[in-house]
């Protein structure tokens, strides 16, 4: 692998860019790896470069039914925090913000990290009472962030109509170490890191079944014939219950589509991600200009990849409301993804009832900020059995109860 | 957009002013059930991508809840049925057969 450097671009300035290299190989499966992994989407290739990285795992590939970050790592909002009520939680997410930070020098590939500050508005008094008590459980999690009241919200944004009369915003909880990072990057810096350890990234290869020999699997049959592997990990977010199935297991999960849409470009005007959790509405100004705008989630079982059009009608709606601005603004894109929402709207990292195969799937409407401490976690599981920050996420939670409640305390989209 | 037909007072709307109640169908079980069981009725749900059977309520019309099998795949409904019946009627799983030969049929 070649080295990007400001060095390396002035070397092909000089003879007309003709040096530059694929940033990874597409190779034909081999019949057998070590370590198979489903989805080359960011939690898959996470997976896969710290199994790399961490504990020296290499013989292993990574294969895709469409194109590398296709799926949902292509389709988020790019939102990057923290600031979660939960224990467990708090550690993973936390565990990757900070990844984020470096991920641009690990991977030598620019993600674009931007730790712009992330601001969850409370517009009612219920949230007020849970973001301060939110705040009160990252002081103890050392995870920092900061209620703050309504004018410090208004000096950090503009053209924030503060005084709403059907959603005024009473204060918000700010992280400001939060940010964006590009979703894409992320995924082929990634993917080049991999090809580089020798790993095999597979694109256009569908899983259509996974084979077992003595309650162990033993391959995953493929579009591109069987691969034998002895560890397999299942890493596909929406289509997670899918290959469950195939594997011989039902999970806790259930597939919804959540919806995303951008504007024109626009001169620079919000330098900050608000997320307004009340009316479903998520906000940042990406670096073409165009504001980025996440929506809410059906709520019901939808595997199309386009959601309703009402809740782009409700998104857009309430955000004009607390954004006057945003009135005069066309939308250039709308689109949608398939997110895997599991009944705490917590994660599940985990072992699972088929032998040697592991499944980190049910980051519902969060996971793109998950994508390198998800990875760790996933790792570490599958090379060493545990792992501090999956152990809390096993799917087993549920037969015993113990729930990583976040549905309310997150305030994400449900 | 979903256009739905209430099987309880005939009015066909669109599905904002019906309300999603999950899958349909559960068979329950409680107090003397095992832990896996209980887990499965409580958690563990079909999602199938393909032919859903499912519970939707008539939130802001007649407010009666009703079944309904559609297809996550296609967003087509096949039709819509009372809530008062335990498994999927007849005339419904034809016309999902006639509509997608591969289907495996209820279960």
């Amino acid at each position: 692998m070649k080295r990007y450097s400001a060095f390396a671009i002035a070397r092909e300035a000089m003879r007309q860019h003709t040096g530059w290299t694929k940033a990874w190989a597409s190779p034909e499966p081999r019949t057998h790896y070590d370590v198979v992994i489903v989805g080359a989407g960011g939690h898959g290739l996470a997976t896969a470069y710290y199994l790399g990285k961490n504990f020296g795992i290499t013989n292993v590939a990574i294969i895709e039914k469409g194109w590398l970050g296709g799926g949902n790592t292509g389709r988020n909002t790019t939102i990057i925090r923290s600031n979660y009520l939960q224990d467990p939680s708090a550690a993973i997410y936390e565990k990757a913000r900070s990844l984020y930070e470096t991920m641009s020098q690990d991977l030598n590939y620019n993600v674009m990290f931007s730790p712009r500050g992330v601001m969850m508005l409370a517009q009612t008094e219920h949230e007020v009472r849970g973001y301060k008590r939110t705040e009160m459980a990252n002081k103890l999690q050392g995870v920092e962030t900061r209620f703050i009241g309504p004018a410090e919200v208004k000096r950090l944004v503009p053209i924030m109509n503060i005084e709403g009369p059907r959603y005024p915003v009473l204060g918000a909880l700010w992280q400001a170490r939060g940010g964006t990072a590009r979703h894409d990057a992320v995924a082929w810096g990634y993917a080049r890191a991999c090809s580089d350890m020798g790993m095999h990234v597979i694109q256009n290869c569908e899983v259509i079944g996974v084979e077992s020999v003595g309650g162990e699997v033993s391959a995953v049959a493929t579009t591109k014939g069987t691969i034998g592997c002895k560890k397999l990990g299942i890493v596909v977010a929406g289509h997670s219950g899918h290959l469950a199935e195939l594997a011989g297991f039902r999970l806790p999960v259930e597939s919804v589509a959540l919806q995303a849409m951008v504007s024109e470009p626009i001169k620079p005007c919000m330098d900050v991600v608000v997320m307004a959790n009340t009316v479903h509405g998520y906000l940042s100004q990406s670096d073409k200009g165009e504001m980025v705008i996440g929506g809410g989630a059906d709520h019901f079982n939808n595997y199309t990849q386009r959601g309703s059009w009402m809740h782009i009608e409700e998104t857009v709606r309430s955000l004009v409301e607390t954004f006057p601005m945003l009135s005069r603004l066309k939308m250039l894109r709308q689109w949608g993804g398939i997110v895997d929402m599991t009944g705490d709207r917590s994660p599940i990292i985990s072992k699972t009832p088929l032998g040697n195969t592991f499944i980190n799937c049910g980051w519902g409407t969060g996971g793109f900020k998950a994508i390198p401490g998800s990875g760790w976690a996933m790792a570490e599981l599958m090379a060493k059995g545990e792992s501090p920050l999956a152990d809390a996420f096993s799917m087993y939670r549920f037969r015993e109860g113990r729930f990583i409640d976040e549905s309310v305390a997150a305030g994400v989209a449900h | 957009m979903l256009l739905l037909t209430c099987p309880c007072c005939g009015v066909t709307a669109e599905e904002t002013e019906f309300s999603n109640g999950g899958e349909a169908h559960l068979k329950r079980f409680g107090p003397g059930s095992t832990d896996a069981e209980y887990e499965a009725y409580m958690f563990a749900r079909k999602n199938p991508r393909g032919v859903h059977f499912e519970r939707w309520r008539h939130a802001y019309g007649c407010g009666k809840w009703f079944l309904m099998a559609r297809d996550t795949m296609t967003l087509e409904v096949y039709g819509t049925y009372k809530a008062q019946t335990t498994e999927p009627p007849a005339d419904i799983v034809d016309k999902i057969k006639a509509r997608r030969p591969e289907w495996e049929g209820y279960k």
